[in-house]
């Protein structure tokens, strides 16, 4: 999978607390929403991605 | 009266349903389209047909009217190199991923026992050049596989390949919903993937058989931007005889490659057709749910493709984030929020739609 980059997507809970609740990748030409899903394909292939030397899944804005 | 019992010994093997183990093996379902520009791993063409390929050449995929006369077939997974490479390092690699199935569904292979039982798989295919080709079926449960070869007399010439596959009784699979068995025909590789000596028909660890992929002597598809290649006509089924292949209608095959991706919107020529109706959270975004129309494998990805944007029927609104919230969605609808607009009114209502582009879509993916 031709993974570019990656960033997590905070999201805000009822109680006002933030989470990672998806993440932006840049897989090929397109801009997924991934969801944090262990079953989710483009979820595995992107912390494969994120365990090679210089790849990070970047903190959430 | 009421028949309690078919004699089946009065029917055709080829009468029975539910042989053909793979999803579009017609390829009749192309919900993607055209795919340009793959470069690495990625989906084009007929639905659940994908190419992986490493540092090997720029590929597009697509859903071809040509198939082999008489066959019964009109569709098929074209494969085109669009810029050319050498393999110059030892792990670069390209092959076709034709099927993929799902651990729990393999389970009635009983492989891992002393019953495991035997696969044949069939297509028709055709080439740019004549070739020896390997078609491995991989357990990626347990990372063995099983590779056989098979040769293209003539170029440009559809021609069918049957194989049939020993079980394997040393390993099984997780029976989960996760990556079970794929059908990888492997078109070119670097010295990782060719000179080996494995014995072909004979499951063991996928590092074992890997230098056996590719044919020593293969031209290597994608070293010319002249090469292409073509399947249909895929089935996979139990047993160690190749039956008729089991037509299913294009209604049907649709609902099966749902469960792995879903394109909502047709392209057609309703170029403000709405996707997901929802409410503004704020002056700068929506909240929408999405029903999917089937369920899906797994929580999907989501992407959009061409103009899309936030819409009540009078005014257009951009947006520059679409995300689908974990928190909020399933296999069953999404959550998808899409923000980075402005000038709207917060919980008033507004929909998801086109904006005056019939290629316009949101497409989501829980491919294995």
């Amino acid at each position: 999978m031709d993974i570019k980059s990656a960033q997590y997507i905070s999201v805000t809970l009822y109680d006002g607390t933030k989470q990672n609740g998806s993440i932006k990748a840049v897989i090929g030409e397109q801009t997924w929403s991934v969801p944090i899903e262990p079953d989710n394909a483009h979820y595995q292939a992107i912390l494969e991605w994120a365990k090679e030397d210089g790849n990070e899944i970047q903190a959430a804005e | 009266m009421a028949v309690s019992r078919i004699n089946e010994a009065g029917l055709n093997v080829n009468q029975y349903g539910n042989r053909n183990l793979t999803i579009n093996g017609a390829m009749q379902v192309s919900q993607r389209g055209t795919v340009t520009g793959i470069t690495g791993s990625g989906f084009g063409g007929p639905d659940r047909c994908a190419i992986v390929c490493s540092n090997s050449g720029t590929y597009t995929l697509s859903q071809a009217a040509d198939a082999p006369s008489g066959s019964g077939f009109d569709k098929s997974f074209d494969v085109a190199c669009t810029s050319s490479d050498t393999y110059g390092t030892a792990a670069d690699v390209t092959h076709l991923r034709l099927s993929s199935l799902e651990s729990q569904d393999c389970m009635k292979f009983e492989h891992g026992t002393s019953s495991a039982k035997k696969l044949t798989v069939q297509f028709y295919v055709k080439c740019s050049y004549a070739d020896t080709f390997g078609l491995a079926l991989v357990n990626h449960d347990s990372q063995r596989s099983n590779v056989q070869k098979f040769t293209i007399s003539s170029a440009d010439t559809w021609q069918l390949v049957t194989l049939t596959y020993n079980g394997d009784t040393a390993a099984g699979f997780n029976n989960d919903a996760n990556l079970g068995l794929s059908l990888d025909l492997f078109l070119g590789g670097g010295s990782d993937y060719t000179g080996g000596s494995a014995t072909l028909n004979n499951w063991d660890t996928r590092s074992n058989n890997q230098s056996t992929y590719v044919s020593s002597t293969s031209t290597k598809f994608g070293t010319a931007t002249s090469h292409t290649f073509n399947v249909t006509g895929l089935q996979l089924e139990i047993g160690d005889t190749a039956t008729d292949f089991e037509h299913r209608s294009f209604g049907d095959e649709l609902q099966r490659c749902l469960r792995y991706f879903y394109s909502c919107g047709d392209g057609s020529s309703h170029v403000y057709q709405a996707f997901a109706y929802g409410s503004a959270t704020a002056s700068t975004g929506v909240e929408t749910l999405l029903e999917f129309p089937v369920t899906m494998r797994t929580i999907p990805s989501v992407t959009q493709v061409g103009n899309v944007h936030i819409g009540n029927g009078v005014v257009g609104h951009t947006f520059t984030g679409i995300a689908l919230s974990t928190n909020q969605s399933g296999t069953k609808r999404a959550t998808i929020t899409l923000s980075g607009a402005s000038g709207m009114t917060q919980f008033r209502a507004y929909r998801v739609e086109a904006n005056n582009d019939a290629t316009a879509r949101l497409q989501f993916s829980a491919e294995l």
